[in-house]
């Protein structure tokens, strides 16, 4: 099946759930699935195809949920204004660090320590400054309306961000044909052997870091119109960042549908942890943290890696399935 | 023009909280600085060996000093298990690899201990825990004077372990060429793993060290894993008298820093060095080069 098809398949099932889905509670709860698989989607792009793991993720989350955060309080910007404005803050922030790293041939762990070490940084920055609101975060004045981006109806967030996921898996889907794709993949694999026939690998990698990081500032940008509020923890936290690269890595890595996979897998596990465990703090993320490390050691091709090896199995003649 | 009364107690409190940033990357030193393994899980490790001292003198009544005998074979005896059974077997001999599972197990730690000991901070208090000792510009706490003692001797001792013994030449010849450490009949699985263990027990010295002058929490270990890190590259990737003079380094910028900056953006200095010292000198002041 293309996957310009399998895209409008899953885009087509999932649009009339809210008109189907009756409890608000399970309405919440796959809008949140959802927005996470964008999130992470985002960080798919990067490390996934690109082969540059980052640890700070948040960074570009975080800056683009600033960015409308403070357009809309303090110049009275639209919503959806903003909403493109994240995007080119969180981008414009990762060509910048993309800039600075990849310069200076940051590769592996260094990079994942320096995009750590950048999150923290602007955390303590967002900390300090009066016009982010300091410690005490930010309020986004409730304006319910579909012009303000703020849906009356919580079914107007699921559609959105639905709309968001189906705009990540065609990206995604792109990559996978297109030359830029195809180049960055090339330098996953083997960055001096990509060099050497001629990919431009600095200009390949800082692409992808501000394709990644425009994602994940317009996810910001529609977590601070579901939430009206943010601060420095939530913004450049090391959660955001964790649950970023969570979904993929469970999912697939690498793969169209991994992140979105990987999002209902994780949320629904930690669904079930809630029921079987109780609501007690930090048990659901004690779950996160032996998923992580199971699907490392046993599974570190995700659930879709998993499926693909089972399949080769009974179908020996399958290749790419 | 700032006073020196003001500058010195800052610079010498600074130094005091540098040798316990040293004595945290003493470890990170061996398993990061000479082994490459990535350990996210730095900070949750020296969280549950906090937790550790913190129960025997809760429980047992041991003084943190003494517990040390305990709390080092023990956080040795977690990190040996942990590179041995789970680290080492998930890695499949790629960075990334070891990058995500040292960051579930630090997830994993940092959520149990929040689970079991909610998230309290709780100090213990000892007959010298607000004793002083005068050093004429300022009166720096007895808890903190034994610390800064401490890092120097375990740096010397961790020195005296690379150099003098034979696991110290395994560990710098499975460093150097792992293929060929294993040619030679290096137990490779073993000496990394008593390499972590080695590293963790530092951890546990740091925790007994730490503890009088400070307190406990299930995020304790968090604002340590970069500072750790940065103490690491700082002072040269695998150099033991770089991490010491790299904690020392960090705790003053920190300290004066703040001075200037005021609290919260005193931190941005640790960071900024960080990234700074990654971009232009790879080596840190200290390491040899790559």
């Amino acid at each position: 099946m293309p996957r310009s098809l399998q895209i409008a398949l899953f885009v087509a099932a999932m649009a009339p759930l809210p008109l189907v889905i009756g409890s608000e509670f399970w309405l919440a709860w796959t809008t949140l699935a959802l927005f996470y698989a964008y999130l992470g989607q985002s960080w798919n792009i990067l490390a996934g195809y690109g082969g540059q793991f980052s640890f700070g993720h948040a960074l570009f989350f975080g800056s683009g949920a600033y960015a409308t955060a403070m357009l809309q309080i303090h110049l009275g910007l639209n919503a959806w204004a903003g909403f493109l404005l994240a995007a080119a803050a969180a981008a414009a922030v990762g060509a910048a660090v993309g800039y600075l790293v990849f310069r200076y041939g940051l590769r592996g762990s260094y990079f994942a320590l320096v995009t750590l070490a950048f999150a923290e940084a602007f955390r303590v920055v967002a900390n300090s400054l009066g016009i982010t609101g300091g410690g005490v975060g930010l309020l986004v004045p409730l304006k319910p309306s579909v012009a303000t981006m703020q849906f009356p109806e919580k079914s107007g967030f699921f559609w959105l961000v639905l709309a968001l996921v189906g705009l990540g898996l065609i990206l995604t889907a792109w990559l996978e044909r297109s030359r830029f794709g195809a180049r960055l993949m090339a330098v996953r694999e083997n960055e001096d052997a990509a060099r050497a026939i001629g990919v431009d690998a600095f200009r390949t990698k800082l692409a992808a870091l501000a394709l990644s990081g425009a994602l994940a500032g317009s996810a910001g940008a529609v977590y601070v119109q579901m939430y009206l509020y943010l601060d420095p923890g939530i913004a450049y936290g090391p959660g955001m960042s964790i649950e970023a690269l969570l979904a993929p890595i469970v999912g697939g890595l690498g793969t169209i549908f991994g992140p979105v996979l990987g999002a209902f897998a994780l949320h629904g596990i930690a669904e079930i942890g809630k029921v079987g465990l109780g609501q007690a703090p930090g048990l659901n993320l004690v779950l996160y943290g032996v998923l992580l490390v199971l699907m490392v050691m046993f599974m570190p091709n995700g659930l879709f890696g998993l499926g693909r090896v089972t399949l080769r199995r009974l179908l020996p003649g399958v290749r790419n399935a | 023009m700032l006073e020196l009364s003001i500058l010195l107690p800052a610079i010498l409190n600074g130094l005091t909280t540098g040798a316990i940033y040293a004595l945290v990357a003493l470890g990170l030193t061996l398993i990061y600085g000479v082994l490459h393994i990535i350990n996210f899980a730095h900070g949750s490790l020296l969280m549950l060996a906090l937790y550790a001292a913190f129960f025997l003198h809760a429980v047992a009544g041991i003084d943190p000093y003494l517990a040390l005998p305990i709390v080092v074979p023990l956080l040795f005896a977690v990190g040996y298990g942990l590179q041995r059974f789970v680290i080492g077997r998930a890695s499949h001999g790629k960075d990334e690899n070891i990058l995500l599972v040292t960051l579930g197990i630090s997830v994993i730690i940092e959520n149990l201990a929040l689970y079991l000991w909610k998230s309290d901070t709780r100090t213990i208090e000892t007959p010298y825990s607000f004793s002083v000792v005068n050093f004429g510009v300022a009166n720096i706490p007895v808890p903190k004077v034994v610390a800064f003692a401490g890092a120097l001797v375990v740096a010397a001792l961790l020195w005296l372990l690379m150099t003098r013994t034979d696991l110290g030449r395994a560990i710098r010849a499975l460093a150097k060429e792992r293929l060929g450490a294993r040619l030679v009949g290096i137990n490779v699985d073993h000496v990394f793993a008593m390499s972590f263990g080695i590293g963790c027990a530092c951890l546990g010295a740091a925790a007994c060290l730490l503890l009088p002058g400070y307190y406990v929490s299930p995020h304790v270990g968090h604002g340590f894993v970069l500072v750790a890190f940065t103490v690491v590259v700082l002072g040269g990737m695998g150099s033991f008298v770089g991490a010491l003079l790299g904690g020392f380094i960090i705790g003053v910028t920190e300290s004066v820093g703040g001075l200037f900056l005021g609290e919260s953006l005193g931190q941005l200095a640790i960071f900024v060095i960080f990234i700074a010292i990654l971009l232009f000198r790879p080596t840190g002041l200290l390491g040899q080069k790559a």
